[in-house]
């Protein structure tokens, strides 16, 4: 089966004033028809800039795809016109992002805000739109929806606001939908009705989905397939299931221990990575993550070692993982 | 037990929502609305709640940073309302606290230095440059930073390293007692684990007591002895961690602990979960009877009807349900 979407050798950089830094670092990942995929990494590992590239939003003139392939139904989104792009944004690929606020219109009605892209990608009538906007609130859980067009975004709690942006996403049927950080601004309890929400709605309407998220719970529960990112660069691609049960990279296993678990006996003390998160002006020459790594050996610091495959469909970029492996064993 | 540092009585605090078109009441926000509690010395309280429940407000009121409606907040042994500015300004001293974004709370334009420098000369806490610069460099070796640090300005540093500042800050008070209001929930993973053993640290090699204030059961679980679990404005269970998390009374309780998502698929894909169903009314208008019935998944007709107490239903684990 071929790819829904395959980004290739995807190279992403942004102008700033400490020099150029390279969010993402040529990354190579896909996702297949209707399933759930995760980009797992701190704060600057470039996931959010990953989704921004494959929407083509990346903002300009700092920011730059470098070079890479992005292909979406076998067609290279970066070779399309802005034209061409504009039917893909939201019609083909639909986006949730973390802070629904900032991303809703505030001074226009939710009715309009939903209705506005079915006119438009979908050709609809006002009237067919409006009965598609009512459908989708109730799709998502807003109760009274036809009421509830004709009010702001400021009426509407931060749950609310969410279900609304998953109803703008699912508006024109897309293939695929982007969710950078869905939950993140959400309470305990809204969160796990949101994540329930989304996982229901993506396997009854067959809609692939990228999960961007630096929570390991999340992932755990709701992707198929786990992508972990470190300082622009993917260092280890693994199923759920095989990535939990065996990390093959030291800054995986460190992150799973790092986490106090509620499944788990108290421990005495938890055992974070040393050290400080990379700064992307002043990376090392080698691995990026060698300063905190406790595996770390000379050559980590010679060459950033190349992703390669540990398992069947399990990869890992490290010079050491045999011997992650043994001392996992012992 | 050891003795009792800080005891909240009643604590209520009540925000009258601004003066609405031509001076119509906007109403009252119930942000806390009769909490009791007690810290003992050395001791570590976990006070956990989805945002609107009252937790930050209930660290302010005890650091005197709002006044409260009513109730008291007794300090090592005093009284906070009894005190006049002056007087109170010294018991202050040793409560300090500690923000959820370091970033915010740290001024952009002093060194590391000049910040830290700052409540040791208000204070006086030691005199003389020399002794002072010795003392900063203390502070800073204390929070696992260098003493070149000093030189530094918060921008210069990473979040997790800003994070460190900040505890200094607090410790260069001597405390006895420190508010830690989501101290790691702005810092990335791999770096919250570096500021909890910190922190631990710490209290073990201060004798320090903590009111840490999060939205993160899994981490309170981690650094607490007790817990406290607040619900719009109300305290709806307190118990020893242990007892919490292994036999939670209350419906909230249980459905926040089953909310919370495990970093292991396998066990994900078998877990059963209880989702609340609504949103967390507001805290302007909060449900009559129980605060929780209409989320509640055992409601029953009483408990939109009478208020359920906090009572002792096992030593030391109390609940504030009609069913528990």
């Amino acid at each position: 089966m071929a790819a829904l979407l395959e980004v290739k050798n995807l190279r992403t950089t942004f102008q700033t004033s400490g020099g150029v830094v390279r969010a993402v670092d040529g990354v190579s990942w896909d996702i297949q028809e209707g399933e759930t995929v995760a980009l797992v990494g701190e704060s600057g590992c470039g996931k959010s800039v990953s989704a921004l590239s494959i929407m083509r939003l990346v903002a300009e003139p700092a920011g730059r795809i470098e070079s890479g392939e992005i292909l979406y139904k076998g067609r290279d989104l970066l070779k399309l016109s802005e034209e061409q792009m504009r039917g893909v944004r939201g019609r083909e690929i639909g986006m949730i992002f973390q802070e629904p606020m900032t991303s809703l219109n505030p001074v226009l009605t939710i009715g309009r805000q939903l209705t506005e892209g079915l006119e438009i990608h979908m050709q609809m009538s006002p009237h067919d739109a409006r009965a598609r906007a009512v459908e989708l609130l109730g799709m998502v859980g807003i109760p009274d929806p036809a009421r509830r067009l004709a009010q702001y975004p400021h009426h509407f709690s931060g749950g609310m606001r969410q279900r609304m942006m998953i109803a703008m996403a699912l508006a024109c049927n897309p293939s695929l939908i982007l969710a950078d950080e869905p939950t993140t601004a959400l309470d305990v309890t809204i969160q796990a009705q949101i994540l329930e929400l989304m996982k229901d709605l993506a396997q009854r309407l067959g809609v692939a989905m990228l999960i961007i998220t630096h929570n390991l719970g999340v992932v755990a529960r709701y992707a198929d397939r786990v992508n972990v990112m470190y300082a622009g660069r993917i260092i280890e691609q693994a199923s759920a299931a095989e990535l939990y049960a065996n990390p093959r990279h030291p800054y995986t296993l460190g992150l799973l221990r790092s986490v106090p678990r509620l499944d788990e006996p108290r421990r005495a003390r938890l055992a974070p990575i040393e050290g400080q998160p990379p700064d992307l002006t002043r990376l090392p020459a080698g691995c990026a993550f060698s300063p905190r790594c406790s595996f770390r050996v000379e050559r980590c610091a010679e060459a950033a070692p190349p992703l390669i495959a540990v398992d069947a469909a399990h990869t890992s970029a490290c010079w050491e993982c045999e011997r992650l492996v043994k001392a996992e064993a012992a | 037990m050891s003795e009792v540092l800080l005891e909240v009585r009643d604590l209520v605090k009540h925000f009258p929502v601004g003066a609405g078109f031509l001076g119509r009441s906007g109403g009252t926000v119930r942000a806390v609305d009769g909490v009791s509690f007690s810290l003992h010395r050395g001791e570590t309280l976990g006070l956990v709640g989805e945002s609107g429940c009252g937790k930050t407000t209930t660290g302010r009121c005890i650091l005197q940073l709002e006044q409260p409606t009513s109730g008291q907040i007794v300090f090592e042994g005093t009284d906070l309302a009894t005190h006049s500015e002056k007087q109170l300004r010294d018991l202050r001293r040793h409560m300090q606290v500690i923000f959820q974004d370091p970033y915010s709370s740290l001024n952009p334009r002093m060194t590391i230095g000049e910040i830290l420098a700052e409540p040791i000369k208000v204070h006086r806490l030691v005199s003389g440059k020399a002794a002072r610069e010795k003392r900063i460099e203390e502070l800073l070796t204390q929070v696992g930073l260098l003493p070149q640090h000093a030189q530094r300005y918060p921008h210069q540093l990473s979040g997790g390293q800003r994070q460190r500042v900040g505890i200094a800050r607090a410790l260069a008070m001597e405390p006895s007692l420190i508010i830690c209001d989501e101290p790691v929930s702005a810092l990335d993973v791999s770096i919250q684990a570096q500021i909890i053993n910190l922190l631990e640290e710490l209290q073990s090699r201060l004798g320090l007591t903590y009111l840490f204030i999060a939205h993160d059961l899994s981490v309170v679980r981690h650094i607490s002895d007790r817990v406290v679990v607040m619900y719009l404005g109300k305290i709806v269970e307190v118990a020893d961690r242990q007892a919490l998390y292994e036999a939670p009374v209350h419906p909230y309780t249980r459905a926040l602990l089953s909310a919370v998502p495990i970093p292991d698929p396998k066990l994900e894909a078998t877990r059963e979960r209880t989702v609340l169903r609504g949103e967390i009314p507001s805290a302007l208008t909060p449900p009559g009877g129980c605060v929780f019935h209409p989320r509640c998944p055992i409601a029953e007709a009483r408990c939109s009807a009478e208020i359920p107490l906090l009572r002792e239903i096992q030593p030391g684990h109390w609940g504030a349900c009609h069913l528990a």
